[in-house]
């Protein structure tokens, strides 16, 4: 009897979402706005799917297009990632605890 | 590289991004995690670059993408104005909303590529198995809300478009009716092995049209839920394309996304005392002019002076402020740390007290004190600080209004009745800074103004706290 693969997708999915509930709550709420910046670039990982398209041999109408998809959701991905981990970067650099002079940013 | 080392590696990006999200418990691990999430990035991209095999034209093509996205966001990271993060994250939320329609649409124009062909030669090469379609449909369908959702409420906030909600007669039997079409049109794709383009586009079209429609009936001051709705749809259209690629890092960041977003949601809501279902439905505060008009004209608002509120705080032992919205839209922030240092100079304790959905997004205004250099250890959150009003001597309300209405406890008519409000009544002088003495986002009236020991300071929030660091001089 072999289990379905689908059957483990879902079971990791499931799971991350179990995860996810309870890394979610221990977020202070006065980082909830950096949570949803970083929540924001960490899902352009569809980057991925775009980079598969991208490679597609365009021997096909099918391809060429898939291709540019790809390329297209390729640049939009990286206005995100890059954007998302920067802003996000900013933001946390600002937040400081009390009456410490200016140290260095780790 | 193996499929098998592949998908573990796109495990331990998962994970990467799951340690990403722990570390911003606190502010001491939150840059570390902001780390972390970058190296799962990176882990990820690097593993999808060795899978693929990109032609020379693909590599400068994809090289020249990456060049243009990236430059883009990192110029707009770090030139955007921290009042403007709702709108800038509305705006990164429709780009994932976008990226997912075009994934989706290339896994269905070239299902080989992806290795989800339903055979593997002749016509099946090009058709995909049920499941699938399935999945990748619901992408799209989700994506194209996303998109579309993400770019209504962009205009709102970047008051490109008017934050007032726009209802109409049988809204909600149309949504119902779209999205069961986009049901019914899931299925033809599916039944025609991906072979039915036209039914892949009509369910991105109508997703467009209901993306637009299920944002705009809700009002401005309910954006926090809805930047927080989009998050989560972010998260379920990659997820349900970490379906379709049999991808794990997709997987479970969508998870995270997801349930991210909606645990944010949920937060808002409850600091709204509102059902999440009341904020989908939207029409909030659509009536409010009719509301505060009927407003009793006989009571009357104590008025004071910047040089009043400077010698009251001055000789104060302890001073809470509160913030909201208004001070965003001032850029208030700097001239209110700037009150708070001379405050503290002369030896008062001040703090700062902050509603779950002051401002336009969540954790809003701490990203702005935070700007402010406002050391996060002094700003607390709504639980925390209620019980230190009754020994506040002053409270300074910057910009906010319905967060601090005194009905939302005493009054069962008022509309907001049963919203956990910041009691700054309890305290024993209240300063008010608002530009006139209408109501707030909800059109309703805030008896705060009206009692014996609140001040009204009318006039522009920089403004009026700039005369105030001025008079304590």
């Amino acid at each position: 009897m072999e289990v379905d693969p689908n059957i483990f997708r879902l079971a990791i999915f499931v799971l991350a979402v179990f995860v996810g509930y309870y890394v979610v709550w221990s977020v202070t709420p006065a980082l909830h706005t950096p949570l949803m910046s970083v929540t924001n670039a960490i899902s352009s990982v569809i980057i991925v799917g775009a980079l598969i398209a991208a490679g597609a041999a365009a021997v096909s109408d099918g391809a060429q297009f898939a291709k540019g998809a790809g390329i297209l959701a390729v640049a939009l991905a990286s206005v995100n990632i890059f954007g998302g981990f920067l802003v996000t970067q900013r933001m946390l650099a600002m937040y400081k605890k009390k009456d410490k002079p200016a140290k260095a940013e780790g | 590289m193996s499929a098998n080392l592949a998908a573990l590696l796109y495990l331990g990006s998962g994970i990467l991004f799951i340690m990403a999200l722990r570390g911003l418990s606190s502010p001491e691990t939150s840059r570390q995690g902001n780390y972390l999430g970058m190296a799962g990035m990176a882990l990820a991209v690097g593993t999808s670059l060795f899978l693929v095999e990109l032609n020379g034209l693909a590599w400068l093509l994809v090289a020249l993408a990456v060049a243009v996205g990236g430059g883009a966001g990192a110029i707009i990271a770090r030139r955007i104005p921290m009042t403007a993060m709702p709108q800038l994250v509305a705006a990164f939320h429709s780009l994932v909303g976008l990226c997912a329609v075009l994934v989706a649409a290339a896994a269905l124009y070239e299902p080989a590529a992806f290795g989800i062909s339903s055979g593997d030669s002749g016509v099946e090469l090009n058709q995909l198995k049920l499941l699938s379609l399935v999945e990748l449909a619901l992408g799209t369908a989700i994506g194209a809300i996303t998109f579309s959702g993400s770019v209504i409420a962009f205009m709102k906030l970047q008051g490109l478009m008017s934050g007032a909600p726009i209802v109409f007669k049988g809204q909600h039997w149309l949504n119902l009716g779209l999205g069961i079409t986009v049901g019914v049109f899931i299925i033809f794709l599916s039944a025609s092995a991906g072979d039915n383009k036209t039914a892949f586009w009509i369910i991105t079209l109508i997703a467009l049209v209901l993306g637009v429609l299920l944002i705009i009936p809700i009002g401005g001051a309910d954006m926090p839920v809805v930047v927080s709705m989009l998050n989560s749809y972010s998260g379920w259209a990659a997820a349900a394309l970490g379906f379709t690629l049999q991808n794990n890092a997709l997987l479970i960041t969508g998870a995270l996304v997801g349930s991210s977003g909606a645990i944010l949601s949920y937060i808002m809501c409850k600091g709204m005392n509102r059902s999440f279902i009341s904020v989908i439905l939207g029409g909030f505060g659509a009536d409010g002019d009719a509301a505060a008009a009927t407003g009793p004209a006989d009571r009357t608002a104590k008025q004071g002076s910047a040089e009043d509120a400077a010698f009251i705080m001055k000789n104060a032992g302890k001073v809470i402020i509160v913030p909201g919205y208004g001070m965003a839209v001032a850029q208030a922030q700097h001239a209110l740390k700037e009150m708070a240092d001379a405050l503290k100079h002369e030896g008062v304790d001040v703090s700062y007290a902050i509603h779950p959905v002051a401002g336009r997004m969540p954790g809003h205004m701490n990203v702005l004190l935070a700007e402010a250099q406002v050391p996060y250890d002094e700003v607390f959150e709504l639980e925390d600080i209620n019980s230190e009003f009754a020994t506040a001597d002053v409270v300074f309300v910057i910009g906010a209004n319905d967060v601090t209405n005194p009905a939302a406890e005493d009054d069962p008519g008022s509309p907001i009745y049963g919203m956990p409000v910041l009691q700054v009544w309890k305290s024993k002088t209240v300063f008010f800074i608002k530009r006139s003495l209408g109501s707030g986002y909800a059109g309703i009236e805030n008896p705060l103004f009206f009692r014996d020991n609140t001040m009204m300071l009318l006039g522009d929030a920089k403004k009026m706290t700039e005369s105030v660091v001025k008079a304590l001089d």
